[in-house]
């Protein structure tokens, strides 16, 4: 029975681009590191021996180059997968991303849209530092025209990718190497998680617990600690950034009255302000205690592992937020 | 020689479509009836219809912010062209990107973009999609001689010659990057001798002779067609008008540098006076041809000016109908 067959996230990955190259020949993957387990790990094992050189492209250290070319390729009728090893890599590649490629329908009339993935792994922890560990989702999700999913899990991590695929718009695929070992039930067929919609994945009827990417994780687990002391919480896994699943969080905030938001990004303009605003606007009567946000500080990655854990959110950052909402 | 008439009719016809379509925006750029920024190509024809002239239909061409040229040369509408201008709903980009995003994917008007460089990129992307499919399309890269400062000229001449990229990278020098004399914007050597380090085939074109960039045209598409990888074409040229707008001191403003001789020699290098005179010095085309030409080119212009004007606004309620396919 396939859905009973277990995979890891990165290897979730690694299915649906074989899945998608094979059902479609006009699906390519380029990148740097794409031959090299050490940049992108598994996920692109085998990809090279099944499908040549022509189509799995290893590249020169060009991010801004490359990425235009991923994008002038889609627009002349490929689909193409561009993967950044690392976020910070995508700065460079800024201008195709959002000058041409969001812009480019728009601006266009609709004439001619771009079909592609912009994939980025965040590298988080390491003793990595400021550019090696930056999670940039929330700029990429201010921008109009982009899309942006953040899969958890890996039955999410391959029906996400084969939804941005399939998406007839740019999507930017953020995923984080820490998840990469995660191992959970993946249906062997093809399948797509909507882009758009987010889960529940705890229900509860005290506090809502918002979260994106690693953070899931550790929400989860603080909801199972929470849980034991007679909190109940119900955790949301955002899946897609952009477009946010507005009703999803507004109605689990009018059903508990209390939202925490965990991000992988900064605490200052980033998604869980944005989230913030959101219910601030339109779910206002339904709460019972001001917002609480887990997010990085504003300050940039540090090396020592020392600093790393006084950078990095965890579960206890979640339950002293859900426990200062509940006035506990 | 040995040019067919139907050619030489088409590049005498095409560079004077071009001509008089930019001129005919003159006025109403004057009047604020338009005001997109537009960069016109008044000077630089021959480059484009030489250029396009040698590339087929299917081919793929990507401009920049002074692209009216482009676009009707590769065989873009040019009514839907002028209410683009306009901003109506019936120009080729619907009035969402006015003077400086012009496409029709039909015709391989693959679309234009005024961030300097920006294209160039595409344009390899374009051909790296024709090179995964193996269709024998070539690509073609306007851009100015401003574009040579910006380092994602240099990532693509590697990566096209690495991947040997049917792209032709076609730079118009015309001497000016928006206001400053290419001589302040790089150490003075021939632009065309940047794609020397990669190995990328090399043609220095006069780009005022419209049968010298058709020839130089013919042969980097054969070069690209049959997988010798890129071509650089650099063509020196000179645009008639500023930067951007009607005037040379741009609406009377004085913006405009350039020494008086300098644009007085560039205009009697006038790409269109000097191939009618061709024409006719070589008996090609009598007087009575090229004035049916000049009569059905003007007719034409005046259509696709009556058009546009014509043609409704964008309407409000659709302002966000293209931000996602």
């Amino acid at each position: 029975m396939s859905s009973h067959r277990k995979l890891q996230y990165s290897l979730a990955i690694n299915e649906a681009l074989h899945q998608m190259m094979e059902k479609d020949a006009s699906v390519f993957l380029i990148g740097q590191g794409v031959k090299s387990p050490w940049y992108v790990g598994n996920t692109a094992r085998n990809l090279l021996e099944r499908f040549g050189a022509a189509r799995v492209i290893d590249t020169p250290v060009s991010e801004n180059g490359i990425t235009g070319a991923a994008v002038g390729a889609a627009i002349a009728g490929m689909k193409p997968v561009v993967v950044h090893p690392r976020l910070d890599f995508m700065f460079y590649a800024f201008d195709p991303i959002i000058n041409e490629a969001a812009n480019w329908y728009y601006m266009n009339g609709g004439k001619a849209s771009v079909p592609m993935v912009f994939w980025g792994i965040i590298n988080r922890k390491g003793e990595q530092a400021a550019q090696h560990s930056q999670a940039i989702h929330g700029i990429f999700a201010h921008i109009p025209g982009l899309k942006v999913v953040m899969p958890a899990t890996a039955y999410d991590a391959k029906g996400l990718m084969i939804a941005a695929i399939q998406d007839p718009n740019p999507v930017v695929f953020v995923d984080e190497r820490l998840l990469y070992g995660f191992e959970e039930p993946v249906p062997e067929e093809i399948y797509r998680v909507e882009i758009g919609k987010g889960r529940i994945r705890r229900e509860g009827k005290d506090a809502t617990v918002v979260a994106v990417s690693l953070m899931v994780h550790e929400a989860m687990k603080a909801a199972e600690c929470l849980a034991s002391e007679g909190m109940d919480v119900e955790v949301l896994d955002l899946r897609t950034v952009k477009p946010l699943d507005k009703e999803l969080i507004l109605n689990s905030v009018r059903k508990t009255g209390r939202i925490v938001i965990a991000d992988m990004g900064w605490k200052s303009f980033g998604i869980s302000a944005e989230i913030a605003a959101l219910v601030a606007e339109h779910a206002f009567d339904s709460l019972k205690s001001p917002i609480l946000r887990v997010a990085l500080p504003d300050c940039p990655a540090p090396a020592s592992r020392i600093l790393e854990k006084a950078y990095y959110p965890d579960e206890n950052d979640i339950i002293g937020a859900v426990k200062k909402v509940m006035g506990k | 020689m040995g040019y067919d008439i139907e050619l030489l009719e088409h590049l005498f016809r095409t560079m004077l479509r071009i001509r008089l379509c930019e001129e005919s925006f003159v006025e109403p750029i004057l009047r604020r009836e338009v005001f997109t920024p537009c960069h016109l190509y008044s000077g630089e024809e021959a480059v484009a219809v030489g250029l396009s002239s040698a590339l087929s239909r299917d081919d793929y061409v990507f401009g920049n912010h002074r692209s009216h040229g482009h676009f009707l040369a590769k065989g873009g509408s040019m009514r839907e062209m002028a209410a683009e201008i306009y901003c109506r709903e019936s120009g080729c980009s619907r009035g969402r990107g006015g003077s400086m995003h012009l496409i029709a994917p039909d015709v391989g008007m693959l679309g234009s973009a005024p961030i300097v460089a920006g294209t160039i990129s595409l344009a390899t992307g374009a051909a790296l999609a024709s090179s995964i499919r193996k269709d024998g399309r070539v690509a073609v890269s306007f851009f100015g001689d401003g574009a040579t400062g910006e380092g994602v000229l240099y990532e693509s001449l590697n990566f096209a010659a690495l991947m040997k990229l049917p792209v032709i990278f076609a730079c118009e020098n015309n001497l000016y990057a928006t206001h400053m004399p290419i001589r302040e914007c790089r150490v003075n050597l021939p632009i065309s001798r940047i794609a020397e380090p990669f190995g990328i085939e090399i043609h220095t074109v006069d780009g005022n002779d419209v049968l010298q960039v058709h020839e130089a045209g013919r042969q980097a598409v054969e070069s690209c067609r049959t997988g010798k990888g890129p071509v650089f074409m650099e063509f020196m040229t000179y645009r008639f008008r500023g930067h951007v707008g009607p005037d040379d001191n741009i609406q009377g403003s004085h913006t405009d540098i350039r020494p008086k001789e300098e644009i007085a020699m560039w205009m009697d290098k006038d790409p269109i006076k000097k191939f009618e005179q061709y024409l006719k010095e070589n008996q090609l085309l009598d007087k009575d041809r090229l004035q049916v030409i000049k009569d059905e080119v003007m007719a034409e212009v005046l259509e696709a000016q009556a058009f546009a004007k014509n043609s409704p606004s964008p309407g409000r309620e659709e302002l966000t109908k293209y931000v996602f396919a």
